[in-house]
């Protein structure tokens, strides 16, 4: 047997917009009909179709968990879909080893008029479970759903969260061999989402194979070890968790500079409007890769409109989990509550090489007033940049390759002294 | 049920003629393996899978059950109360008022051996017709056998079909009318009234998942072929040379067969239970095909 839990060959999709939008009533057809005496149809056919998926391929390893992400749009439902055999591909072919659960909603079949009971039942079944195999779960799937008081009152009358964690419940006991999650752990409070997240890493554990679609970044980079970023139906990216959603977080919305060249829509207001936000290497060069050792510089350029104000920039820096690293002000002697002339500035504020981690990072910058304090704009997430290593020179990782975690990765100073006993 | 029993029967064997073609294939039980590929030029009826997937087809049907006279008053009364008006209403139009002959039987009971499979038929075709496109959250979600949905959609008829066969027995009693040795052969007529069934429901069930037309249709379609049918006057009244033609509707065979199976009619036509017959067949076996053909998109047209 081997070690391969899914494979996927050269996977195409193409969806007829014509047919799908188009006749579905009688009169449809007959107009289509008489499109087609005159000729014009087929030209119309092709051109009214999309590629939801072009050539993709990958292999996916029994026990591994894998993720996909990508914007809306870029083909994961697709490809989900073809995986769960709910539609088949224009073109390609994937192999599955081991009993497949598709996972595409909670609560798949559920019946609003039944009981709890039986709707385990039912959605058990339509999972492709055996109803020894249920009898024998069952107490455990209830168990887990924290429903056992409601368990024979009609699913019409549960609440939201209640029939969400039964139906999830059901799904995390049906014990496939692969098993396809796609962003259910969106579900419930989060209480009840922690303990999906538990179920979900004891799966992985479990040398079972999980294919995880989920916005969640933090969460594809904690449970899955490799990733496929597609987009426009093609995979851009494959490898470690890591490095794809870094490189999707790139993709999605950093750049390392935004400037504002018209002055009276640029924020701000009538005493000081920011024009840019700019990340630049020690040589002054506008870029959104950095080398880890590297410092990266910061640079908020504005125009002072009013006379005599106190003006401070500031900054914050986030990961792409969105936890703030740091939130810094200048604090440039030279400036330091002196009152500003009109006229524009460029401050800049240098991050030390060997302090972020690695990964994608954004900037929200802002402009203040000191004494009394006063917020004149706020840009989030204006900028962005990354934090590349590798693997070369002094750094905290030194030669280690694996997965290295931590906000910040700082190049420590080590001392050590023998002690003799 | 009978009925049910000889459809399995039959999809066993052809299961198991299946499975000697496929044997070189020897899957694991443990670690099935699957290959998704567009379907082309293979092709495959795919009842082992429906075979494997029997548990989901009962459950289904339990589930349709038990969630079918929810919230009614009078819930499965309504299985009996509908035939038995039906005939009333048909004895006191067609037989009291239009004098319509019935084979030398009392007409009530006449007519009502012939609406009983009529209603199973005419039922079957109405859920099934909706059955596709009202599982579409289901189709849109998860993969199992779609044939499975009008096959539910028909079986779960045969439950009023049975009820109602109590209340035939009661009229044949209240009447004195004997069954002869044919009764044996009913079986084979209530398989045939399925199949019948079956057949045209695999047919509309996938032709409204595009054509959502079908179930506008279907109410209007079902009374005009009540007529076609010997449901209200006997097939004798058919002209000789038009039986052949008369016989190519599948009801038209079946209620022929019931009426002599169940109540003794002297003269069946065997012609038209002969051509009722094959017709089954082909509509059954294109039925499958076409279902087959078609379920592939089901997920992107639903």
């Amino acid at each position: 047997m081997s070690d391969v839990a899914v494979k996927a060959e050269g996977l195409h999709k193409r969806y007829r917009l014509g047919s799908v939008h188009g006749p579905q009533s009688a009169i449809g057809l007959l107009s289509r009909g008489m499109q087609g005496l005159f000729g014009r149809n087929t030209e119309d056919c092709e051109t009214r179709s999309i590629w939801a998926l072009r050539d993709v391929s990958f292999e996916i390893n029994r026990g591994e968990v894998f993720g996909v992400i990508g914007n809306n749009g870029s083909g994961k439902s697709t490809l989900l879909k073809i995986l769960s055999r709910v539609t088949e591909p224009t073109k390609g072919r994937v192999l599955i080893n081991g009993r497949f659960c598709g996972l595409l909603e909670v609560g798949t079949g559920f019946h609003p008029e039944l009981t709890g009971r039986d709707n385990v039942y039912m959605s058990g079944a339509i999972l492709g479970m055996k109803r020894r195999e249920i009898d024998r779960k069952f107490d455990e799937i209830v168990d887990f759903a924290e429903v056992e008081q409601f368990i024979d009152t009609p699913v019409k009358h549960y609440s939201s969260g209640m029939y969400v964690r039964l139906g999830f419940s059901v799904l995390a006991h049906m014990d496939p061999d692969i098993l396809i999650v796609d962003e259910v752990l969106a579900v419930g409070d989060v209480r009840f989402q922690k303990k999906c997240m538990g179920k979900m890493e004891d799966v992985g554990h479990h040398g079972r194979t999980v294919i995880m679609v989920s916005h969640d970044m933090s969460a594809i980079t904690r449970l899955c070890k490799r990733a496929v970023l597609l987009s426009q139906g093609q995979i851009v990216r494959e490898g470690s968790a890591y490095e794809v959603v870094n490189e999707y977080l790139y993709m999605g919305h950093i750049k390392p500079f935004c400037e504002w060249p018209d002055l009276l829509t640029a924020p701000g207001d009538e005493i000081v409007r920011m024009r840019a936000v700019r990340v630049k290497t020690e040589s002054g060069t506008v870029t959104e890769g950095f080398d880890i050792r590297k410092p990266i510089g910061i640079e908020i350029e504005f125009d002072v409109l009013e006379e005599g104000h106190v003006i401070v920039g500031q900054f914050s820096v986030q990961n792409e989990e969105n936890v703030v690293i740091f939130i810094v002000n200048d604090r440039d002697p030279a400036w330091l509550r002196r009152p500003r002339a009109v006229g524009r500035y460029a401050a800049t504020a240098w991050i030390p090489g060997n302090m972020l981690s690695e990964g994608v990072h954004t900037v929200s910058a802002g402009i203040m007033t000191e004494d009394p304090f006063r917020l004149h704009c706020d840009t989030p997430r204006v900028v962005g940049f990354r934090v590349h290593e590798n693997g070369t020179g002094p750094t905290a990782r030194g030669d280690f390759t694996g997965r290295w975690p931590g906000a910040i990765r700082p190049l420590l100073k080590w001392t050590t002294q023998y002690i003799p006993t | 049920m009978v009925g049910a029993e000889i459809l399995y029967t039959v999809a066993a064997l052809i299961m198991n003629y299946s499975s000697e073609a496929g044997s070189k294939q020897q899957l694991q039980p443990a670690m099935p393996s699957i290959m998704i590929e567009p379907a082309g030029s293979k092709f495959s009826l795919g009842l082992r899978e429906i075979w494997n997937s029997r548990e989901l087809f009962y459950f289904l049907a339990w589930r349709d059950m038990k969630t079918r006279y929810a919230q009614t008053a009078i819930g499965a009364g309504w299985a009996i109360m509908q035939p038995l008006l039906t005939t009333l209403v048909f004895t006191v139009v067609f037989s009291y008022w239009a004098k319509v002959p019935s084979d030398g039987l009392p007409y009530p009971i006449f007519a009502y051996a012939a609406i009983l499979p009529w209603t199973l038929f005419a039922r079957s075709l109405e859920r099934s017709t909706l059955s596709v496109v009202s599982e579409g959250g289901l189709i849109k979600k998860v993969y199992f056998p779609r044939l499975i949905i009008p096959v539910v959609s028909t079986f779960i008829n045969l439950v009023d079909f049975a009820v109602g066969f109590i209340i035939l027995g009661a009229m044949m009693l209240w009447y004195h009318v004997w069954p002869t040795w044919g009764i044996i052969t009913l079986p084979l007529f209530v398989g045939m009234a399925v199949a019948a069934s079956l057949s045209v429901s695999m047919w509309l069930s996938a032709l409204n998942v595009k054509y959502r037309d079908v179930a506008s249709v279907i109410p209007l379609v079902t009374q005009l072929w009540m007529f076609a049918s010997p449901v209200l006057y006997p097939s004798s009244m058919v002209p000789e040379r038009l039986r052949f033609l008369y016989g190519m509707n599948p009801m038209a065979g079946v209620i022929e067969g019931f009426r002599w199976a169940l109540l003794g009619k002297a003269h069946p036509d065997w012609k038209i239970v002969l051509v009722s017959s094959g017709v089954v067949l082909v509509l059954l076996l294109g039925g499958v095909i076409f279902f087959r053909r078609v379920e592939r998109t089901f997920a992107d047209v639903i």
